[in-house]
């Protein structure tokens, strides 16, 4: 099944010019549907109100990281099943180790091309599809 | 003072020192105890003063660069306040390129759709499936086209150039940071020199290593890796990489 392009996807980055990078990536992969947030503690509230579908963020921001978020997002039960692709320049095998174990699903180390963005989206979505079916 | 100098004088000290301690002149003693502690505070002060000199004219001659301030026409008075610039400037360059590719996105997308338009009626001409009344049409079409074609590309042409100039960032931050990096390494060869005089030698190896194994427990976000800095093992390669780590781990 395609995935739908029509789902709600919030950008979680503290440098503009880069949610503004993903923001046309993802615009070009055909999902208009995106929102913006400049860490985690603009994120959680926007996320907490609901409609989202996919969480894209950095892990490096001031106030509340990503990993932070994710560990946040996860232990809420509405939001627990959130599927979330971390986008960041820490490239720490230790770091990458981390956020594996606090459940994030997919991992991409800046600088990324478009190709990789959109394979780890459509890997994401054939999982969730394929652990939906499975159920 | 140099430390052969210093060296004499702790070891005339300590002999003397040892004679009265034999003689139990303790008056004399305690008197010879604050002469070493003199001798040593001495050079820590001396090196001390060096360093906050070296800082001062550092950061003297840091404020005073005119050049700097000709290209960036304003006044910046730190290393802090310059690196902010930096973040600005970049965040500005990136700014300016995006505008211009989205701009020209649609642009683009005008000239593709129109000539997949055109392409389609042209392949029905060729193949003379066209009445002569159609043709009148798709002829007035064909130059509507290239009044689009023109006005597009000189639109994308524009923009290009735009993205092109953006990139004057680079020099100008390039020469800031470099700067800033000569600052913060002579800041660090004095203070270097300064833990090396106050004693600070023995076990500091060991020190900073249990130190670092002890943030390593939070796993805190470091920014981007610099390779060659000799901790390149720590980090993953690229995305190949990453996808390895993470499929190793049932991913």
């Amino acid at each position: 099944m395609p995935i739908d392009k029509n789902i709600k996807i919030l950008i979680v980055d503290d440098f503009s010019t880069m949610r503004r990078i993903i923001k046309n990536l993802l615009r070009d992969l055909g999902f208009t549907n995106t929102h913006e947030a400049d860490d985690g503690n603009t994120a959680l509230p926007m996320l907490k109100k609901g409609g989202f579908d996919f969480l894209v963020t950095d892990w490096n921001m001031p106030g509340m990281t990503g990993l932070e978020l994710l560990q946040h997002v996860r232990a809420d039960p509405e939001l627990s099943h959130l599927p979330i692709l971390m986008v960041t320049a820490e490239a720490k095998r230790e770091q990458i180790i981390t956020a594996a174990q606090a459940g994030v699903n997919g991992y991409i180390v800046k600088p990324f091309t478009a190709i990789t963005l959109k394979e780890k989206i459509e890997k994401i979505f054939e999982r969730i599809e394929a652990g939906s079916k499975s159920q | 003072m140099s430390p052969a100098d210093s060296n004499q004088q702790y070891l005339d000290a300590a002999q003397r020192l040892v004679e009265c301690l034999q003689r139990g002149d303790t008056a004399e003693v305690e008197r010879i105890v604050d002469e070493i502690t003199h001798v040593r505070e001495t050079a820590l002060f001396r090196e001390l003063g060096m360093l906050t000199r070296e800082l001062h004219e550092s950061l003297k001659a840091f404020k005073l660069d005119t050049r700097i301030n000709e290209l960036t026409e304003q006044e910046i008075p730190d290393a802090r306040e310059r690196l902010n610039y930096v973040i600005t400037m970049t965040e500005q360059a990136a700014n300016r390129t995006l505008t211009a590719i989205e701009d020209s996105m649609p642009a683009v997308g005008i000239l593709s759709d129109g000539a997949r338009t055109l392409k389609a009626d042209w392949a029905r001409f060729r193949a003379r499936q066209m009445s002569a009344e159609e043709f009148r049409g798709l002829s007035k079409q064909v130059e509507e086209f290239l009044g689009h074609v023109e006005e597009q590309a000189g639109k994308v042409q524009g923009n290009l150039t735009e993205a092109l100039m953006a990139q004057d960032f680079q020099d100008l931050t390039g020469q800031i940071i470099r700067r800033v990096i000569n600052l913060v390494q002579e800041v660090e060869e004095n203070l270097v020199q300064l833990v090396r005089i106050s004693g600070g030698r023995i076990g500091t190896d060991e020190k900073r290593e249990a130190a670092d194994k002890r943030d390593g427990a939070k796993v805190k976000g470091e920014g981007p890796h610099i390779p060659g800095r000799g901790d390149d093992a720590q980090f993953v390669n690229g995305q190949d990489d990453v996808d390895d780590l993470l499929s190793s781990l049932g991913f």
